[in-house]
């Protein structure tokens, strides 16, 4: 029962922030100047007119914001002024599962792969292979993905001719495979140093001590007390990374064409897209608020000192 | 502890801790040198940053005639373009980390502080922004105010101030019921007053640590947005904007993007070395 009003009161503030949400992104995409349709400079006023009035940015703003959020309640992002023949509800259903697939494998290796390096470099705690891997560790957090992105492109797509340089084509592995190392990389070296910190923090807790003492073997030591601590900055990590790769990685997207969230969510800005971006901030942000959400359910079942009142 | 070091102040003792960490100096050393480089070489190099030549387009690194880094696709020097993109670079990092640095200072400072309508007022703010896409507040300022360098990092620096303010307010509302704080307002300080002087020295470690750890992710944000043609624009350069046209040529000039890249991972380095540094400096009970 606590459990569940809990969820309902983080579920009515989110509601609320994103109602805030949508009328701060609704009035400051509007307040920045020009429109959907300067980039056709010598754009007819007639036609301007017509245009304007189909999409209604002929009204007065209060009336085109009344207009969203009706439209929005209903589960309608609205029409695109960049592809006009496609809602934007239609737009993000194209690019998401692109964005999502790309994201969410690089997510889980860079999980799988930080994690265990991290554990890895703990448990061997100031030897030199600990100097070695947080080394390697240091070096990746600094390598950005518009960096590494072109090196690997080079030596897989260019020189050696064995994956595709960009573009995503059927949609097959081997497109996937340079957009989420490049994406990938950096998040394993962020959550190697996440892990072993948090590890070595945990090893040297009371709690540790305690399941020792009592006589606990060493394995059962770490899988049932440090790890599930150990674990929780991992945790806090993942909730907004995956909020983040749902919306695409714009970057990774930018550089190998692929069609995700990402590449529309720019075009769109630069087009002055106000229906297109701001369907994708509308997701990003719910997600958001929704994983976060997760994210402190996950930390009550991971860590017993923040249940509260059990 | 021997007796003689126990007689020395905190910061003493910090600045000793730091000293003695070697990754830490040698990010010192390294950064200093490119901030340098990148001070001096657009000064003396015997290219201009825009002098362009046909005769000599995109021609691989060679010590003669003072091309050490090549040329790029107009036949400009790529040496002084790298180190003046550095000065660029390094210049919005930094700005935009000192606008963070005020607004979440100030921010968190007064929320945490004063506590009760307020904090809950003011960190509600702070969460709604949160859940904004960082790219889609820094897209709205810089096309609301223009594409020019200034805005750019008064974009980034009014974007990245949100975890400051978090850190900050953590820390006042734990130094709020200490001693010397309630003697402050027994004598009827004003609250600003205990702000500026009680409350925010006492807060500053982790600002320091931070804000060295933030000026790295400016820079790679001023990067990525110059790397999607929203950030710096030509003839004006950055590490950002040199990486992303370097990444153009990969396939025939990998100099191009070989070089800025290496000053720009460099410098990351550097800043990561610092700040860890100076965390386990300020606070040796936190290391990990």
């Amino acid at each position: 029962m606590r459990l569940l009003s809990f969820i309902l009161g983080r579920a009515a503030v989110a509601l609320l922030t994103i109602l805030v949400i949508v009328t701060a992104a609704f009035f400051l995409t509007r307040l920045a100047p020009g429109g959907p349709f300067d980039a056709e400079v010598d754009l007819d006023p007639l036609v301007r007119a017509n245009l304007e009035r189909t999409y209604g940015l002929d009204q007065p703003i209060g009336i085109q914001y009344r207009r969203y959020l009706g439209a929005l309640a209903a589960g309608d992002l609205g029409p695109s002024t960049t592809y006009p023949d496609r809602g934007v509800s239609e737009l993000i259903a194209d690019g998401l599962p692109v964005s999502l697939r790309i994201g969410l494998a690089a997510l889980a290796i860079a999980t799988a792969a930080g994690m265990a390096a991290g554990i890895f470099a703990a448990r061997n705690r100031n030897r030199p292979v600990d100097a070695l891997v947080m080394g390697v560790a240091s070096l990746g957090v600094a390598l950005p993905a518009f960096v590494v992105a072109p090196f690997l492109t080079l030596l897989f797509g260019i020189y050696l001719s064995w994956l595709p340089v960009a573009g995503w084509g059927d949609g097959s592995l081997r497109h996937w495979v340079l957009p989420v190392v490049s994406l990938a990389l950096p998040q394993v070296a962020a959550i190697a140093r996440l892990t072993r910190g948090a590890m070595l923090e945990t090893l040297s807790a009371d709690f540790v001590r305690t399941a020792r003492a009592k006589g606990l073997p060493e394995r059962r030591v770490i899988s049932a007390h440090v790890l599930p601590a150990a674990v929780l900055p991992v945790v806090s990590y993942l909730g907004p990374a995956i909020a983040g790769v749902l919306t695409g990685s714009v970057i990774v997207e930018q550089i190998f064409a692929l069609p995700g969230l990402g590449r529309f969510f720019v075009q769109g800005a630069i087009n002055r897209d106000y229906g297109l971006v701001l369907g994708i901030v509308i997701l990003y942000a719910s997600a958001l608020i929704l994983l976060n959400l997760l994210v402190d359910l996950a930390y009550g079942w991971l860590d017993p000192r923040t249940r509260t009142g059990r | 502890m021997t007796g003689a070091q126990t007689r020395r102040g905190p910061v003493a003792l910090a600045a000793a801790r730091f000293a003695a960490n070697r990754q830490a100096m040698a990010g010192v050393v390294c950064l200093l040198l490119i901030a340098l480089l990148a001070i001096i070489v657009p000064l003396v190099w015997p290219h201009g940053i825009e002098e362009a030549s046909l005769d000599r387009i995109a021609q691989p690194p060679s010590l003669a005639d003072f091309h050490w880094f090549g040329t790029d696709a107009n036949g400009r020097d790529l040496f002084v373009r790298a180190f003046y993109g550095g000065r660029i670079s390094l210049a919005v990092g930094l700005v935009a980390t000192v606008i963070a640095l005020v607004i979440g200072v100030a921010w968190g400072a007064t929320a945490g502080y004063l506590g009760g309508t307020v904090d809950l007022v003011m960190m509600r703010v702070v969460d709604v922004l949160y859940a904004l896409p960082l790219l889609f507040l820094i897209i709205v300022l810089v096309t609301v105010f223009g594409n020019n360098i200034i805005l750019i990092f008064a974009a980034i620096g009014a974007v990245e101030w949100l975890t400051m303010a978090r850190i900050v307010r953590g820390q006042a509302i734990a130094l709020r019921n200490r001693e010397f704080i309630e003697s402050a307002r027994a004598i009827d300080l004003p609250p600003g007053r205990i702000l500026a002087r009680y409350i925010i020295p006492n807060a500053i470690g982790p600002v320091i640590v931070y804000a060295t750890l933030l000026i790295p992710i400016n820079i790679i944000i001023e990067s990525a947005l110059s790397f999607l043609g929203l950030g710096v624009q030509e003839p004006l350069t950055s590490w950002g904007l040199l990486i992303s046209q370097g990444a153009a040529q990969i396939d025939s000039a990998p100099w191009l993007l070989g070089f800025p890249a290496i000053l720009l991972v460099l410098t990351m380095l550097s800043f990561n070395f610092i700040g860890d540094g100076l965390r386990d400096a300020l606070d040796p009970g936190a290391r990990g």
